[in-house]
């Protein structure tokens, strides 16, 4: 209830102040505009946010699976962790938005550049909680597991992975966190449909109130992607006890 | 069997030409106080020191139980199979740890997590799994260390029972359970360790805590373990 009040609240202030000021609509529109804006136009609104949210869900999907796939193999092999980690540090280094127009020079203005963007940023945050969880094993577990006899693998598979799934799970929060930014980036720089298209297209031909109704579509994706990813690694770890809300 | 057994950290040597034979068959509780190096001694019996090799033949009971949380109760206790990864030996062996879990009394827990058990109850799976292993040795470190008094006399009846017959050396720095488990006690102390001469109270284990004689072992015990104050 509290957060419907609050939305309520800052949405009339806002009204309040545009009606106050008597701001021109392409500069600051009022929620009621936008409202407007947002049914009137829904079809292509959604239409373009079905697109945005493609890229996100296959950027996060291909941004898990690359940073897991990283993580266990730093975690599984010394030799390789020396050559690799140099590389995925220096690959951070680098602002996304830098490589972003080289994304689209190399995969189009289609969606895979920005699944590709998307994925690059989400990478780097999950394999490093990963590989965190992978690294603080209970040793106690590994003690037994030794003196049971398993073999390095086994001990990989089913005692560090599963022990470091609940790492994996708040990496992949973040994950979601960050996938539109990805995502919207590669829409900026280069693309053909998605919100973010939208949104650059309509402000520069003044219909601000329509970029407005993208952000506000741009904002729901975004949460419905995070509280998604987290219903999903609360059930991926039951055994995790949640404390609080 | 241990012979000229060195440990050290850096500098510090927890033990220097070490010589301890363990009676087969037997239990065997090694008693001291906290930082004399007893896990120490444990591990590099169990092979889990570094340079050493984990034996075929013991399974090791920790002071945790170190169940792991994502896994039923038969499942951790059928771990060691799980992890060596003999299907085959993990469908025989099903049977023999419903076996155990019964005898432990959570036959009627199977399948439930390990969160949704007591202290006791969950060390009871621990010495289930321990039993499970089907291993000549035993090793334990404390592993009754973090129940109440009640719970832990009534673990001690459990694990004396059930391992009978087999080569037991239980760490512990509580003379009253080294009493009543060991059919042997030694104290350890010093830096360099060392281990007292064997000590073997009458009867057969567990003891009862109030049988004659029992009072006046553990006061002779204590007495020895302040003796030995760093």
């Amino acid at each position: 209830m509290r957060p419907l009040i609050t939305a309520t609240g800052l949405l009339l202030g806002w009204e309040l102040l545009v009606w106050l000021t008597g701001l021109p609509v392409y500069m600051l529109p009022p929620p009621s505009t936008v409202a407007v804006v947002m049914v009137e136009r829904l079809g292509l609104l959604l239409e373009q946010a079905s697109w945005t949210a493609s890229e996100m869900v296959l950027g996060l999907v291909l941004g898990l699976l690359l940073g897991a796939c990283l993580a266990i193999a730093l975690a599984a092999s010394t030799a390789w962790r020396r050559w690799a980690l140099p590389v995925v540090i220096v690959s951070q280094a680098i602002p996304v938005i830098a490589i972003a127009p080289l994304l689209v020079v190399w995969l189009g203005y289609g969606m895979a550049s920005k699944v590709a963007m998307a994925a690059l940023v989400i990478f780097f945050p999950v394999a490093s909680t990963l590989y965190d969880g992978l690294r603080r094993t209970d040793p106690g577990w590994v003690d037994l597991a030794r003196t049971m006899g398993a073999s390095p693998r086994a001990l990989l598979l089913q005692i560090r992975l599963p022990a470091a799934l609940p790492a994996f799970a708040s990496g992949a929060r973040i994950a979601a966190a960050v996938a539109p930014i990805g995502a919207v980036i590669g829409e900026w720089v280069g693309a053909s449909a998605g919100l973010g298209y939208l949104m650059t297209q309509s402000l520069a031909r003044g219909q601000t109130p329509l970029a407005f109704a993208a952000l506000v579509l741009l904002c729901l994706l975004g949460l419905a992607l995070y509280y998604a990813t987290d219903w999903v690694g609360r059930r991926l770890v039951p055994w995790q006890p949640t404390q609080g809300d | 069997m241990v012979r000229g057994a060195r440990i050290a950290f850096g500098e510090r040597v927890v033990a220097d030409d070490l010589t301890l034979g363990f009676a087969a068959g037997r239990t065997t509780c090694l008693l001291g106080r906290s930082g004399v190096g007893k896990t120490s001694l444990l591990r590099l019996l169990a092979g889990l020191l570094p340079g050493t090799q984990p034996s075929r033949d013991v399974a090791y009971m920790a002071q945790s139980d170190l169940l792991l949380p994502w896994l039923p109760v038969i499942d951790n206790v059928l771990l060691g199979y799980r992890l060596r990864g003999n299907a085959a030996a993990l469908r025989a062996a099903g049977p023999r740890a419903r076996d155990l879990l019964g005898q432990v009394g959570l036959g009627s827990r199977l399948n439930d997590l390990p969160q949704t058990l007591s202290g006791g109850m969950r060390q009871r799976a621990a010495l289930a799994r321990t039993l499970c292993e089907d291993r000549a040795i035993v090793l334990m470190d404390e592993p009754f260390a973090h129940l109440d008094a009640v719970t832990r006399l009534e673990l001690q009846d459990l694990a004396a029972r059930l391992l009978a017959g087999r080569t037991v050396v239980l760490v512990t720095h509580d003379p009253l359970e080294a009493l009543r488990l060991g059919h042997e006690v030694r104290v350890l102390s010093g830096q360099p360790v060392r281990a007292g001469p064997p000590i073997e109270p009458d009867g057969p284990v567990p003891r009862d805590p109030a049988a004659p004689g029992m009072l006046v072992l553990q006061a002779g015990l204590l007495a020895e373990l302040r003796a030995h104050a760093r």
